[in-house]
Order: structure tokens, then sequence, then C-alpha cells
């Protein structure tokens, strides 16, 4: 049906502790039988086999210290024990696999490496929230690998892992991939739903949350891909091992993209608590032997840190809020100083103005205005009060939108500003930039 | 109950409220435009935020559930910041040219700015331009004053049952619009108008015509169906420039049909008639009341001498007043003559007499809602009662389950759980059906004439019928309901076939087993008064509308009608009226339907004169002029009472028509009265003809909704939209086949004695072996009953032609 | 008229979701028609809702809402060019001036020869390949250089 994932980009696994790429050091990792070879599938065998409780898996989960990797960093076992246990109906699961946010690259190697774990690892989340559907929901641009993975569920379908009648004990999960078509704001889960619906992927005012009013109406369990690919791998060694590969409130390893100005760009799956000058080393440092300039570590909706700030920080939830930013995906987008902050800023002010889904006032109107201005002072018509008008208006969109895009739109300018102040100054006075001097 | 504290003050609320619910009901303002209480919450426009306690974050109060012990803040400086700066953002792309937005003076957003704005803006960047939308004759589109509250586009999905309007492209670029250059069809389309918080949506008929500040707002009743809707009629220098709907939980809500909102445009017709006319050798000459009114009760009062009081036929637009029926009813009495109806458009009267009151819909509107089971016999619900449609989606909305047994097929635009559409004339049979299956399940042994109980015995009940009555019932697919609100509703289509009398036994019978609420949905503003005063034939001799048409009277008196347009049968009508020695025209129009006529009496319509009204759910409603008479022309009240007096008949001594609403409840109370009279049973069960007759052709003539009365017939905008249908031979695809007849065919179509020329058009809604052609139209004046009949022709356009030339000769004979 | 295969697709993308709920299918059904005729004309539009039978409006606001979707045409090959962050901190703005240069076209615009119609993207989940672009929608290629550029438009014949 579908072309068959080629050799991974990344071969060079040093380093890493993989738990959700872990079919990576294999031949053909994105095969069945590689992923049964390294043990796959016997969890969900033996949950349902032994009628295990939901109840120990959920704990089982919130031992292990995993946090939503989509961005947010929510407790996954805790958001699991808020799906209503008892609902005459049908009960959706829902993989979140829509990543497009600038820097963020990391669900589409699970999804083409090692969809296996992920299918498994839904199935498992399928039977402890009595999910009867599931839908993995992904970006509409990487097309070869949505095919993958169908060709992956083909491949477990048939294999008996999804579908009806697990392993002969009555219970079903029918597992779908769709996808989406070119609109970022569809990683936010309740516009994704929308979207699985076949709506406009506008989010929708939560509360009611999705686990009370989700897919079609009805109680949804909502996590990231990388979320649900640990899932196998806690249940297979243990919630505390998972929680002992990293460090205090942030356990396991974690899938890091780094992208930007290193030399070796890719994903590395390393243990929470890692520091940064390690994950920069691994990525074979700063190209062209030039100096760091700044990080936006988790996706452009964290703030920026000047190279000094990431420089002393730890991979994992604390230790970039102590940097003050945050983990959000885990996605490192490396600048080095040769970089103009001001056109960087441009460039992603223009893309939440391009990607605001326009329901909700401060984030449609606020969006294009913070853009036209710092478009403006790009081309050198910039006036002194425009920063703090910049900085005036993020802060009426933060925090009165109905999904945290207005949040992640504001995020950026204000931190950009906030840090690299003088260079935007320079840039009004100058109409030019003070890096590249154009 | 729940309790809390909003800007202080400690209140108790209801579980399930939002904080914009409390502050409402305690009459805090909160700034707001997508919210609106009869829509779903969008929480897009984030005007109403506000400060709660414990919460980090503003919080949008149309969405914001409350928790007990909350703390909400409307005038914290958190709350007013947000306001203002939501508010900021909605002004940068929004033109800020007030005096000449059509909306000025009345506009939300405009009220809003002044009260929580800034003053003024920051923002120093290009503003967004929108292309304009044309979205049909009724709304005009101004879109970039759009502030995207996507009010309009709920409204349509939810209240109108179809979405018309989207909200296309994202982010800034987002915008309302119609499919590519649809127009919005929606008979409930003007509403988008009233919910537009900016001038995005403005009335176009209305546009530029008058500045809010100059209209005079004045309330009145709807005249153009059985529901009541309450409007308000805005006025400048004498003259209608608009209706808008008045709030009226019970009955309208906070909404209007099309026909309500845009019909006064009739009113301003170049048809008025302006002052009284007299037909001298064929010719019209304009004249003065004395000597109209001389004239005119002289005539009467010749042909009653001379040909006796049987020579004189009253016909009464169920759109009249209470006061005027009541005055025609006494004037006919007083010349000792029986022949008066209001019921133009029914062919079966064979229910006379045997009723123990005043039919009508059997329960309040409000209630309709509230149903979990729902009949709908005979009635295209959007056509004829475009409003109460939408209170049975409401219904369907909640779970209901609907469903329909008609010769029309129409979208309700809500879900139908079964339906069965046949031939008018097979209606009986299912109905007999549904009985039969009913009273298996409820395990009744049905008290029925003898001729019933054997008919039923022989009917076999089929799948659909079965699921139908189980339905009625309650069983479900989830649940059963123990005790279902059941709904049985005979409408327009039942209400004008030669077997109403059947339908509607059986729909009571149906109704009785199942402990059913309902009746029939009359379709005009006044029928159920009309029925209650008796303006109906009330000598033993009397004749009904059709009678005096069929057996022609040497004269008649018309109040508000145009015979050919709104009777039953077009060609018998016009051909009483032809052949009459007088007819005296009580009317607010010239009219070529009204070219037979002798003398023609300028009289108001419901806008220049005082009247009531009764619902089809009993309810009186009394309403004032909003303005002054046009011309000449008087109250019909008026004019009646003074023709009483011309004729020298006693008791017209009425100086107000207060004082003839006294008369007409005997000075008690109206709903006292109403309530002894309103009965939908039968005193005794009629005999049914339950043969079923020929299996040619039938005829469903059905009345569309803006061709129903005189003023909406002139309403000019309403006449270019889509509902404006021009009469066609529409079938279905089967029927065509069987005809050999293609999409575009000129047909001869013929009824008795007349015939029309009229094109194929395909029309999958029509059960099979039924044309469906128009009434109420001068294409259609020649043919005969509205559900009778028929056979059709094809031939060809020479034939047409030559055919064309016959019918108009005929006419003119 | 939906071509009998576009139908087959569209009937699987349905066996994903409750009968009752077709309009689910919307964005795949879009995008099957949109690979087969190369863009979504208006027709095309109408055809997908007919067929799901929902309300052509509710098909037109996905269709806009969403990039991928192409309102009108674009040649034989959309080349649709990353310029986010992580794209452009990595040359994408050579790889744009280049592929301008070569092809004598601005964004969405269509070579006179109706063969390459070039777009800008925003970011498509492949930072680490950085720069990228994408062919129809499909074809992802990453790490591009002046010289494969050349070489993929030797490539598109
Ligand atoms: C604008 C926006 C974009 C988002 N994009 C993604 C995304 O691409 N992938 C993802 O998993 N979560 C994304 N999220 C977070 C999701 O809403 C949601 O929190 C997450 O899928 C939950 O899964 P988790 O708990 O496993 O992280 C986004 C949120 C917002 C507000
Ligand atoms: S047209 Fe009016 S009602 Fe509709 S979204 Fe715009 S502002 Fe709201
Ligand atoms: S009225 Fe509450 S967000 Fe619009």
């Amino acid at each position: 049906m579908a072309a068959k994932a080629t050799k991974p980009v990344m071969t060079d696994l040093k380093g890493q502790t993989l738990v959700t790429l872990r079919t990576l050091k294999e031949k053909n990792p994105a095969a069945l039988s590689t992923y049964q070879s390294l043990g796959g599938y016997e969890q969900l065998k033996r949950i349902i086999t032994e009628k295990v409780k939901a109840t120990e898996i959920i704990n089982q989960v919130k031992v292990s210290g995993l946090r939503g990797r989509g961005g947010a960093g929510f407790p996954t076992g805790l958001k699991w024990s808020f799906m209503p246990r008892y609902f005459d109906g049908t009960k959706y699961l829902v993989c979140n696999t829509d990543e497009g946010e600038p820097g963020t690259f990391k669900d589409r190697d699970i999804i083409r490496y090692n969809p296996h774990q992920l299918i498994e690892g839904m199935a498992i989340a399928a039977y402890t929230l009595g999910a009867r559907v599931g839908y993995n929901y992904i970006h509409g641009e990487i097309w070869q690998d949505y095919q993958t993975f169908e060709a992956a569920l083909a491949e477990a379908r048939e294999a008996g892992f999804i579908g009806e009648n697990l392993f002969g004990t009555g219970f079903s999960f029918d597992l779908y991939a769709v996808h989406g078509y070119g609109a970022y704001i569809c990683g936010e889960e309740t516009a994704l739903i929308e979207s699985i619906e076949g709506n406009k992927g506008q989010p929708r005012f939560k509360p009611p949350f999705p686990a009370s009013y989700g897919v079609f109406g009805k109680p949804t369990n909502v996590n990231n891909t990388e979320s649900y690919t640990s899932i196998p791998w806690i249940l297979q060694h243990g919630g505390q091992a998972f929680a002992d590969l990293g460090v205090p409130n942030s356990g396991g390893s974690k899938i890091f993209s780094v992208s930007g100005h290193v030399e070796k760009p890719g994903n590395y799956e390393i243990k929470m608590g890692t520091p940064f000058a390690d994950l920069l080393a691994m990525a074979g440092g700063v190209w062209k032997g030039r100096k760091l300039k700044a990080v936006i570590p988790g996706g452009p909706s964290t703030a920026v840190l000047p190279a000094d700030k990431i420089m002393s920080a730890t991979m994992d939830y604390d230790g970039l809020s102590k940097a003050g930013s945050s983990l959000g995906a885990g996605s490192m987008i490396v600048m080095d100083d040769t970089t103009c902050m001001v056109k960087a800023l441009k460039r992603l002010s223009y893309f939440f103005y391009e990607e605001s889904c326009g329901q909700c006032t401060p984030c449609r109107e606020g969006t294009g205005w913070v853009y036209r201005v710092i478009k403006r002072i790009v081309d050198g018509q910039g006036r002194m009060e425009d920063l703090d008008l910049l900085t005036d208006v993020c802060n009426n969109i933060s925090g009165r939108t109905i999904c945290a895009l207005g949040d992640a739109a504001a995020t950026p300018v204000l931190s950009f500003i906030k840090h690299f102040r003088p260079e935007f100054e320079y840039y009004i006075q100058h109409g030019k930039s003070m890096i590249d001097g154009k | 109950m729940l309790e809390i504290e909003i800007d202080g003050k400690l209140v108790e609320v209801e579980h399930g409220s939002t904080i914009i619910d409390a502050a409402d009901k305690l009459g805090i303002p909160i700034p707001r435009f997508c919210y609106h209480p009869k829509l779903s919450v969008a929480a897009n426009c984030r005007m109403c935020l506000v400060q709660v306690e414990k919460f980090a974050k503003p919080l949008p109060a149309c969405a914001t559930p409350i928790a007990d012990g909350m703390k909400i803040f409307t005038r914290s400086k958190a709350t007013v910041e947000a306001q203002q700066s939501v508010m900021e953002f909605l002004l940068i792309n929004h033109p800020l040219d007030c005096p000449i937005c059509d909306q000025g003076g009345e506009c939300e957003l405009q009220d809003i700015a002044v009260a929580y704005g800034a003053n003024a803006s920051r923002y120093a960047e290009e503003k967004r331009v929108v292309v304009n939308k044309n979205i049909g004759p009724l709304i005009n589109t101004d879109m970039t004053r759009c502030i995207q509250c996507t009010r309009c586009v709920r409204f349509l999905k939810e209240i109108g049952g179809m979405q018309e309007l989207g909200m296309v492209g994202r982010g800034e670029h987002a915008e309302i619009t119609a499919y590519v250059d649809k127009s919005v069809n929606s008979e409930l389309s003007g509403n988008i108008i009233d919910l537009c918080p900016v001038g995005a949506l403005t009335s176009k008929p209305f546009r530029y015509t008058a500045r809010s500040w100059e209209l005079v707002r004045r309330p009145s009743i709807a005249p153009h169906d059985g529901l009541g809707s309450h409007i308000e009629v805005h006025v400048k220098d004498n003259k209608v420039m608009r209706v808008l709907p008045r709030e009226k939980e019970s009955i309208n809500e906070c909404w209007l049909s099309d026909r309500d909102r845009f019909s006064y445009e009739g009113l301003n017709s170049p048809d008025r008639l302006k002052v009284p006319m007299i037909k001298h050798n064929g010719a019209w000459v304009e004249t003065d009341w004395k000597t109209a009114l001389e004239f005119a009760a002289g005539q009467l009062k010749d042909i009653v001498n001379h040909h006796g009081k049987d020579a004189l036929g009253v016909l009464v637009s169920p759109n009249s007043t209470m006061e005027e029926g009541y005055l025609a009813k006494k004037l006919a009495e007083g010349l000792g003559c029986g022949n008066i109806d209001y019921r133009l458009r029914q062919t079966d009267f064979r229910m006379d007499g045997k009723r123990v009151g005043t039919p009508w819909m059997g329960c309040n509107i409000d209630d309709l809602g509230k149903l979990d089971r729902i009949l709908v016999i005979g009635s295209n619900l959007r056509n004829e009662h475009p409003l109460l449609a939408q209170r049975f989606r409401k219904a369907v909305d909640n779970g209901a389950e609907l469903s329909i047994v008609s010769p029309l097929d129409n979208n309700p635009l809500m879900p139908v759980a079964h339906k069965v559409i046949v031939r008018p004339s097979d209606m009986v049979n299912v109905l007999g059906q549904i009985l039969k299956a009913m009273s298996g399940l409820q395990r009744l042994s049905l008290c029925l004439p003898p001729s019933l109980n054997q008919w039923l015995e022989g009917i076999e009940v089929r799948e659909n019928t079965q699921a139908m009555a189980e339905s009625l019932a309650g069983m479900g697919k989830d649940v059963d309901l123990v005790a279902p609100r059941v709904g049985i509703f005979v409408g327009t289509l039942a209400l004008t076939d030669p077997r109403f009398t059947e339908l509607y036994s059986l729909a009571e019978a149906i109704g009785g087993i199942c402990g059913a609420k309902g009746g029939i949905l009359p379709s005009a503003a006044n029928s159920t008064g009309m029925h209650m005063m008796g303006v109906m034939p009330t000598s033993p001799t009397g004749m009904h509308a059709r009678a005096m048409l069929e057996v022609p009277r040497k004269s008649y008196l018309l109040l508000n009608i145009e015979p050919e347009l709104d009777c039953q049968h077009a060609a018998l009508a016009k051909k009483a009226m032809a052949q009459a020695e007088c007819v005296v025209a009580l009317t607010a129009f010239k009219s070529t339907a009204l070219d037979d006529a002798d003398v023609l009496l300028p009289i108001a319509p419901f806008t220049e004169t005082s009247g009531t009204f009764m619902s089809m759910e009993g309810r009186v409603q009394s309403f004032a002029a909003v303005t002054k008479p046009f011309g000449e022309c008087r109250p019909g009240w008026k004019v009646l009472r003074v023709l009483g007096n011309t004729l020298g008949l006693p008791g017209f001594d009425f100086n107000s028509s207060e004082e003839i609403k006294n008369a007409i409840f005997g000075g008690d109370k109206p709903s006292n009265v109403v309530r002894r009279h309103l009965n939908n049973n039968l005193k005794e069960l009629v005999e049914i003809q339950a043969k079923i007759p020929s299996a040619g052709l039938q005829r469903i003539g059905e009345v569309p909704q803006y061709e129903s009365d005189p003023i909406v017939r002139r309403a000019a905008s309403l006449q270019k939209t889509k509902y404006n249908i021009k009469p066609m031979a529409r079938m279905c695809e089967a029927l065509m086949k069987q005809l050999g007849v293609e999409q575009g065919d000129t047909v001869l179509v013929k009824q008795e004695k007349g015939s029309a020329v009229l094109q194929v058009r395909l029309d999958n809604h029509v059960a099979m072996g039924c044309v469906r052609v128009a009434a109420s139209h001068e294409d259609t004046i020649s043919l005969g009953d509205l559900m009778g009949d028929i056979e059709v022709e094809k031939i060809t356009e020479d034939q047409a032609q030559f055919m064309r030339t016959a019918i108009m000769k005929a006419l003119s004979e | 008229m939906l071509s009998a295969e576009a139908i087959k697709k569209i009937e699987y993308e349905l066996t994903k979701y409750p009968p009752e709920k077709r309009q689910a299918a919307v964005m795949s059904a879009l995008r099957i028609v949109q690979m087969e005729r190369g863009w979504l004309s208006q027709e095309s539009i109408s055809e997908v809702a007919e067929y799901l039978g929902i309300p052509e409006i509710a098909a037109m606001e996905v269709a806009t809402f969403y990039n991928m979707y192409d309102l009108e045409p674009v040649g034989k090959y959309k080349l649709t060019v990353c310029t986010n962050i992580s794209c452009m901190l990595r040359g994408s703005d050579e790889i744009v001036s280049h592929l301008q240069d070569k092809l004598g076209i601005g964004f969405n615009e269509i070579t006179p020869d109706g063969k390459f119609c070039l777009k800008e993207g925003e970011c498509m989940g492949c930072c680490g390949g950085a720069p990228l672009l994408h062919v129809n929608n499909t074809d992802m290629r990453e790490f591009m250089t002046p010289e494969k550029v050349d070489e993929l438009l030797k490539e598109l014949k």
C-alpha cells in the first residue's frame, strides 16, 4: 500500500537513551517483525489477556512521571484518570501527530521509524480508558510518513493487535490514521478534534474538556505521539524505571529536536536532566565554528534564551523553567551570532499571524497588528515607541484568547524584545540590522 | 442553587448558569457581541471577559459556568483593562465612519465602544478591506464592518436549520460569506440583520431610507400567519419604513419570519387604493365615500329585495380582524342572509355542525419545543408557518422524533424519523394504518363507527406506518418513553383537501389513543378567531364558501380578498364574480382580480387600523393603528359600520374597535370566552369514506408563502426571492417517465373545464401520482381545486400558443 | 462527477467514522479530489459536498482553512518551500531566490509553460532536514542546496 521508510537519517546514536525510538538501531526499524523482536506488543497482550486493572496501569503511568510531550507537560497518568469510567457509547482516543510548531519534528520520526510502538501504546491506552475507536491525526505535510503509518496499521490489524476481539478477549479497538492539511492550529487538541470531525480547525472553549466532550461530543483522551509511545516501555520496565531515567518532576528520556545553526541537526533522545551543553555537543556544536547567540528551547511558543542562560540549563521541565523559559515540545532552535533577532522575530510573528485561526478577537487582530509593526521596523520605518506598543499589544493578547496560540504568539515578541532590546533599538534608529548591516 | 458574589453582591443562581446569565438576571451589564441567549456559545469575541477570583486570566462570562462561591468582578481594573483591549482590537480593522453606516445609531459596536473603549486608536497600520457579497434581495452586506462574531452563521445553522453562511479563510483573512455567489434562502433570513451587532448585515429594502432616530416605533401584531408574532413597526412621515420583531418568548421569541418582516413593502405598493371607485359603463371612476357607500348599499338592498336574501354571498378573508369579521357577519345577518364564510381555501365542509367548538392547534406554541413525538399530517411546514417550523426543529434538536405524512417531501431542515409521502387520497389509508398499528400497540379496542371498524380490519399495516405508530407510542432506539409528550398536527395541505374530514377524524382517533396534544395549523392570522365568532354559514340554508361559488350568487360582498387568488377554486371564483350583478369589494388594493367588481371601498390594512387577531393557540391580541390611513381609505370596521347604517340595519353604532371587541366577547375577559370555545372534538364521529377514488393524477395546489395574501403579493423584495414560485407542472422523475415528458416540456394542464399551459419541472419532493401546480397566481387562475384531479398532456409550442390565447379569451369573457 | 477511483478512496475514508458523520471525511475527500485533478475548483468542492451530503459552504470553509488545498491551478509541479525559522536559519532564502531565478517566477506564480508553481510554506515538521521543500504536497525534499534544486528541476519532467 505504501512506501516503507528508508534508512534513518541519523545513525550516530551515541549518548542517546532510546525509549520511543528504540527500533532506531535496527536494520528495518519500522517493520512489525523488528518491533516484535524487541518485545513489541507483549505488554499489550499481557494486560489484555491477564485483564490487568485499569487503575493499576494508570498508577504505573503516574509513577513513571511521564508528562505530556505535546508541549504543555501535563502529567499523563493524571490526564488518564479524568476519563469517565462508565459511559454508554463510544469513547475515543486521539493521538496528536500534528507537529507544526517550528523546530519540532520528533513525532515524525516515531511514526516512520517506530510506528508499532505508538500503535501498541495507543492500544494499551484504549484498553485502559475503555476507548473503542482511536485516531492518529498526522500533519498533512509529511505525506510519506502518513503512508508508512497507514501501512503499519494494516500490518498490526492483520496481526491481530488492533481491530475486533483482540486476543480472543472480546476487547476491540479500531485505530485509524487521519491527516491534517496545512494548519498549525490543529495541533491544539480541540482544534484537532474539530478537524477530525471535518470542520475548520477552530479550538473549542474549555471547559468542557475533551475527557467529557471530545470527538463527536464523546469522551476523548488526547495525547501526543511521544507520550503514547512511551507507554509500552513503561509497562515493560515499570513506571519507576522510567522515572529513574530522568530527574524529579521530569521522568524518562525525551526526544529533543535540534535545528538551526548546529553541525548535526536532528532528533536526540536523551535522559531528562541532561545539560544543554551535552546536547549541543551531540549535535556537533554550533556550526561553522561560530559562537552561540541564543536558543529557543521548546519551539517559538517558548521564550528565547540568550547563550549564557541556556548554556547553564538542564534539559528538563524545571531546568528550563529556572532558566526563564520552558521545555515545550523539546524543540531546540539554535541561533549563532550572525542571526539578526529582529528579522528572526519578523518571521516568527508572520507565522503566528498566518496561522491564527481567526476565531477570537485578540489573536485574529493582535497577530496582524504585531506582524505589521515588526515588518515596518524591518522595512526601516520603525519608531521608538513601537517597542512599548508591541509589548503592550502582546500583553493584551496573552491570556485573553480561546486557546494558547495567543500566548504562543506573544511569547517570542516579549522575550526577543526583553533579551535583545538594543538590537531592536539599533534597527529602529538606523533603519538596518546591527548584525548583518542590511 | 449556588451562592456567588458579583461586584460584592451576594446572590443565588441556578445550577448550570453561566456568569453572563447570572449578571443578566441581576441587571449587571456585561458587554458582549458573539453571545446570544438563543444561539450556541462561541466565546469568540472576548468582549465579555471578567475577572474572577482565583483565576490568573480573565474569563469569558458567556461561557464560564458558575461554580459555588465564585467571586466575580465586572468593573475591576483587570476586567476593564481586558475589555478595553478587546475593544481596541475590534476597532483596529473596523471602519470608523458611523455617520455613513446604515447601522449608525443602533449599532452594538458603537454603543459598547463609547462605554468600554479607549479614546484614541494606537493602530497606525493599514486597515483590512473585505470584498462585499451579494446574498440576495433582502439583506445588504458591508463585510468590511464584520467583526466575525459568527452570530449570523450560527443562526442559520441552528435556528434556520441549514448552514447557508460560513466563515471561510482563516486568521485575519476570515470572511463571512455564502457559498460562492449563492444567496441566503432561509425563510427566516432577516433575523441575521437583527443579530448582526454591526452594520455588516442590514436590510436591503430599508437601506438608506431613514436613520434610526427618525423612526417612530409602534407595536403591532403580524398579519400573515396564525402565529400572532409580535412586531414593532417603524414609521417615518406616516409611512411604514420597516418591521422588526418585538420579543415575545412564548410566541415568536425574538425572531420573525421574512414574510412578516418584509411584507410591509406591500403596504406602500402603488396598487394601494386611494379613493372609493365605482364602475361606470365598464370603466372605473373615482368617487367620494358618501356616493360609494350609498351606491353599494343601494345595490345590495336591490339584489336582496329582488332575488331574495340568499342572493348575496359574503366572503371574508381570514386575515381580517375579528372586528371586521364580526361586523361582516352582522351585516349578512341584518340582511337576512346566511351565506358567509371565511374558509376560502377549504373544500370539505362535511364536519360543519359536528364540532363541539372551535378547532385550534391544541396546545401552546411554546409547548412544541418540548414534545417528544410529533406527527405532522399534510403540511409543508416551512412554507405554511415559517417560524413555527423552527419550534418543531427545536424539539427535534432536543431529541424528539418527527413523523410526516404528506404529499410533499420538502426538506423541513430537521431530521425526519419517519415519513410517508403519498397522494393526498392515500393519506387516509396511511393514517388508517397508523391507527390500526397504534391500537394494536396499546391493546385497545376502539370505539369507532362500524364502517370504520370494518375498513380498518381490511387494512394492512406496512413497515413504515408500524414504525411511526411505535414512535408515537414512545418506543425508541435507545430507550422507550413511558409517557411521551406527543403532538399531532394537521396542516394546510390536509385542511384544503377534499378528504379533510377523514384525515381529521383519523388524526383525532390516533391522538386519542396516544394521548396526544394537537389539532390543526390554520394558515391565516385570524382563522381561529373567525371560527369562534361563527363567520360561517349561519342559517340552515346558509352556503359555505365553496357553495357560494359553485352556485353563483347575484351579488357578493368581499372583505379583503382577491377572489381568484384567495379562493380554493380560482376558476369558479372568477366566473362567479364575472356573472354577479353586483360585487362590493372592501379592499386595500386595486387589483385585476377585482375587475369584475362594481364598487371598490378602500379599507385600511392592519397598520392603519386598530383591531384584534386570534392566533392558532387561541391568543387574542389587539393592536392599534401605527400610521394614519393612506389616502381616503378607512378602517374596515368603520366602513362596515357605515354600510350597516346606510342599509338602515340596527346595531351598527360602534364608535371604536374596542366597542366591537367588547360586543364580540360579551363584555367578558377574552381568554375566558376563548377557553370555553376552543375544542377540537367532534360531537359525533363522522362516517368515513374509506374508498379511495380513481387512480388519476392529483393536483397539489400549494399556495407559495409569498402569495398567501394581498399584502405579501405586493411586497417587491419578497417577490425577488427564490420563493417567488412561478407555477409549473412539478412532478417526480417516475411520473415524468410515466407521462413521457421531460423537464422543460410544455404541457397543457387541465382541471375540470379550465386549463393552463405550463412547463414541466422535475421535483422529486412530489409524491408519485401528483402534480404540484402552485395556486394564487395569474397563470393558474383558470384551474380548479387546489387539491383535485388533474390531467397533463404534452403539447407542441404551436399548440401552446393557441391554447394560451384561447385561455386568455375564455378568461376575459 | 467524481471518478470511480476517487469514490472508492472516499468510501475507504468513510469507514473510519460513524456512518452518520459523513462530514468527517471531508478533509480526505477534498485531498483525494485535489490529488486527482491538481487543484480544487468550485465544482470540485461542490461535488465533494454533494457526495458527502453536507452544505457546500461547510466544505468551502474547510477548503479555505487549510493551506495545502489549492483553490487555483498550481501547474504540474507545485514547489512549496518552507521559510520558517529553522529553514530560514539554514538558508531557505537562498533556495527561494535560486528557484525564483531559475524559474523566473515569484511566489504564487506559475511558469508560462504551466509546469511549476512556487509557494511559500509554513513549518512542515521536518526542520531537522532544513532547508527543505515539498513537491505537490507529497514529496519531501530535505537538506536542499542550490545544486540539489537544479537536480530536482531536471528530474521533474
Ligand atoms: C497552538 C498550539 C499548538 C499545539 N501543537 C501541538 C502539536 O503539534 N503536537 C502536540 O502533541 N501538541 C500540541 N499542542 C498541545 C495540545 O493541545 C495538547 O496539549 C497535547 O496534544 C496533549 O498531549 P500530551 O498531554 O501528551 O502532551 C499544541 C497546543 C497549542 C495551543
Ligand atoms: S456579519 Fe455580523 S453577525 Fe455575521 S459574523 Fe459578521 S458581525 Fe457577526
Ligand atoms: S460574548 Fe463572551 S466571548 Fe463574545
